[in-house]
């Protein structure tokens, strides 16, 4: 360090020194560390239980240096209602893609959000199948064009896209959703305080935890990720407006 | 005047994503054109050190964490 100077922002230590697999300027690198930058200042490290998904992030569980357990395919959100209901005492949450949650794992998601199971789902919705080679989503955008939609998704025969937070937010069971991005650096800063505020309604047991994340994914779009970020602001937002859907007291 | 901070860019974990110098409101990081990293990205580096004003824009936009941002002690 050079004299006179102090570090004012550094890699917090609850993510591992594994290289990340993701593509290059992939959202999910950005939440995975926001996310555990609110483990370290919460000083939960050591009672936060994660479960991964299947998807680009079903390696999560190398990055973010807390017990994880890998799901099947979808069944994340039963796995973390048998974590949470097992130990009640620590702080667990779901990380699914769009695939995960709001394909084959409706069902689990929206059962245990109609039960009110306290855990947070962190959801990541880049409207495509990444992993796979940029297939089409449930929340792929009308008019979008993947791989098994060459000529854009077709409303008429495939449906409008899944808004899966304005799906859960009326549920009784469901305490707290939100929608949020990682465009920018202000939507990154917003995104982590919501990470914080959903965590601190775990502690208090009122109801599940919804945080849906506006993502990208430059190698399924084919853009560069910088181009993705535009797209976000574009196309995605427009259809997924970001806010608090439902929080207590309110 | 010496600048009010600057960054340590981790060059072999860096993919050249390019998001922290599209986010740098100074324009003081650029991706290196003419070398390349052990995997072969053109990694960020500061092309413009004295203008850096230690907003940490450039550190929470990066993906890989790879950015470490150091402020001058006031
Ligand atoms: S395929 Fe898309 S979502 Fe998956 S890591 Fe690459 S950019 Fe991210
Ligand atoms: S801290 Fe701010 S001004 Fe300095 S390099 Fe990063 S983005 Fe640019």
């Amino acid at each position: 360090m050079r004299e006179g100077y102090e570090v004012i922002y550094q890699k917090p230590k609850t993510l591992t020194d594994n290289k990340m697999h993701y593509c290059p300027g992939c959202i999910h690198g950005i939440m995975h560390k926001i996310f555990m930058e609110v483990v370290e200042e919460m000083d939960i490290q050591e009672k936060t239980v994660g479960v991964c998904p299947v998807g680009c992030s079903v390696f999560a569980y190398d990055y973010m240096d807390v017990d994880m357990q890998e799901a099947a395919h979808g069944r994340a959100a039963a796995v973390a209602t048998a974590i949470k209901r097992m130990l009640p005492d620590r702080m667990v949450f779901s990380y699914q893609g769009d695939g995960d949650l709001a394909a084959i794992g409706t069902a689990e998601t929206l059962h245990a959000c109609n039960r009110g199971e306290n855990f947070l789902f962190i959801f990541i919705n880049n409207g495509i199948y990444g992993m796979t080679g940029g297939q089409m989503a449930p929340t792929t955008l009308n008019g979008q064009k993947t791989t098994t939609s060459p000529l854009g998704r077709d409303k008429k025969s495939m449906g409008s896209p899944l808004k899966m937070t304005e799906m859960v937010t009326p549920l009784d069971g469901v305490a707290f959703a939100a929608r949020v991005s990682g465009n920018n650096p202000a939507n990154v800063r917003k995104a982590k305080r919501i990470f914080r505020k959903a965590l601190e309604i775990q502690q208090q047991n009122i109801g599940t935890q919804f945080v849906e994340v506006v993502s990208n994914c430059p190698s399924g779009w084919k853009c560069t990720p910088v181009e993705s970020m535009d797209w976000i602001v574009e196309q995605s937002i427009p259809y997924y407006p970001l806010g608090i859907f439902k929080e207590p007291g309110k | 005047m010496p600048a009010k901070g600057y960054v340590e860019i981790l060059v072999d974990t860096c993919k050249g994503c390019g998001l922290c110098v599209a986010n740098c409101p100074t324009q003081c990081l650029a991706l290196k054109q003419d070398d390349t990293n052990v995997f072969g990205y053109h990694y960020s580096y500061m092309s413009d050190p004295d203008k850096c004003i230690a907003c940490m824009n450039c550190a929470v936009m990066c993906p890989d964490s790879v950015i470490t941002v150091y402020k001058k002690k006031s």
